[in-house]
C-alpha cells in the first residue's frame, strides 16, 4: 500500500519539465488505471519545415517557474472541466532534432470522448499561455517563434 | 531595493542578457519598467505592442504595481507546444 506522500510525489511528477527525451510509454504506464476506458496521447513533434523552408533543428527557452506552473494550471483545469481521471503533461527544452518529441499530453479517461477534448484543450491552451520558445535552424540562419498574438 | 527582471527570446537577445534588476524607487509600474529599458535598448520598441508582461510569474498587465522584490518578466507571444 503506497504512503499518503509516496502517492503525492507521483501526481507532481505528471506535470513536468524535461531536457531529456520524452518516454511516452512511461508517462502512460504512470498515469493508467484499470478503471480507465481510454488513453488519448497527444505528441508535438518537431517539423522538418517551417513556411516550406528547411528547418534543421529546434530549440525550445522557457521561463521555467512560470512555465511549470501554467501547465500545472493547464492540468487542473482540463481535470475540473472535462470529464476525464487524470492527466499528465511534459514539455521538453533545449536542443530538438526534427522527429523528436517536444511535448507529451496523456489523458486517462473512462470514455474517449471528453478524454479527446481535454487533450485537445491542453495542447491548444499550452501554444496560448505557456512562457516556452522556439526557435528554428535553418541552413542560413535562426529566427525565435512568436505565436500569434 | 530592488526588482528582478528578465528577457526572454526575441527579447534576451535584444538587451543581450536574461536577467538584471533595476532600482525599485525608480519605476511605478510594470511598463514604467519596460519603458526604462527600452530607453537603455531602443529596439525594444518594436516589441512595445506585442510584448507579454509577467509580475511573479502571473500574467500582468502594463499598469500593474511594482514594488521591492517583485520578479517582472518581458517576453515575446509564447510558441511553445
Amino acid at each position: 500500500m503506497k504512503s499518503p506522500s509516496s502517492r503525492r510525489s507521483v501526481e507532481v511528477n505528471v506535470f513536468r519539465l524535461v531536457r531529456e527525451p520524452i518516454d511516452i510509454r512511461k508517462i502512460v504506464e504512470s498515469i493508467q488505471k484499470p478503471e480507465d476506458g481510454a488513453v488519448v496521447v497527444f505528441e508535438g513533434v518537431v517539423r522538418d519545415n517551417s513556411n516550406e523552408k528547411p528547418v534543421r533543428f529546434l530549440e525550445y527557452d522557457a521561463y521555467e517557474s512560470m512555465a511549470l506552473s501554467k501547465i500545472e494550471e493547464i492540468g487542473s483545469r482540463a481535470k475540473s472541466e472535462f470529464e476525464i481521471r487524470d492527466v499528465a503533461i511534459v514539455h521538453r527544452l533545449g536542443h530538438m532534432e526534427v522527429g523528436e518529441c517536444s511535448t507529451a499530453i496523456v489523458v486517462a479517461s473512462a470514455h474517449r470522448g471528453p478524454a479527446f477534448d481535454a487533450c485537445r484543450f491542453a495542447i491548444d491552451t499550452i501554444k496560448k499561455i505557456v512562457p516556452i520558445w522556439k526557435k528554428e535552424f535553418y541552413q542560413d540562419g535562426e529566427v525565435w517563434i512568436e505565436g500569434a498574438h | 531595493m530592488s526588482i528582478r527582471v528578465l528577457f526572454f527570446a526575441s527579447l534576451a537577445d535584444i538587451a543581450g542578457m536574461r536577467e538584471t534588476t533595476v532600482d525599485a524607487a525608480a519605476v511605478t509600474d510594470v511598463n514604467s519598467v519596460f519603458d526604462h529599458f527600452a530607453h537603455r535598448f531602443p529596439a525594444l520598441e518594436n516589441y512595445r505592442s506585442s510584448v507579454l508582461f509577467a509580475l511573479n510569474s502571473e500574467f500582468a498587465r502594463p499598469r500593474s504595481s511594482v514594488r521591492d522584490g517583485d520578479e517582472i518578466a518581458f517576453f515575446p507571444p509564447v510558441s511553445g507546444g
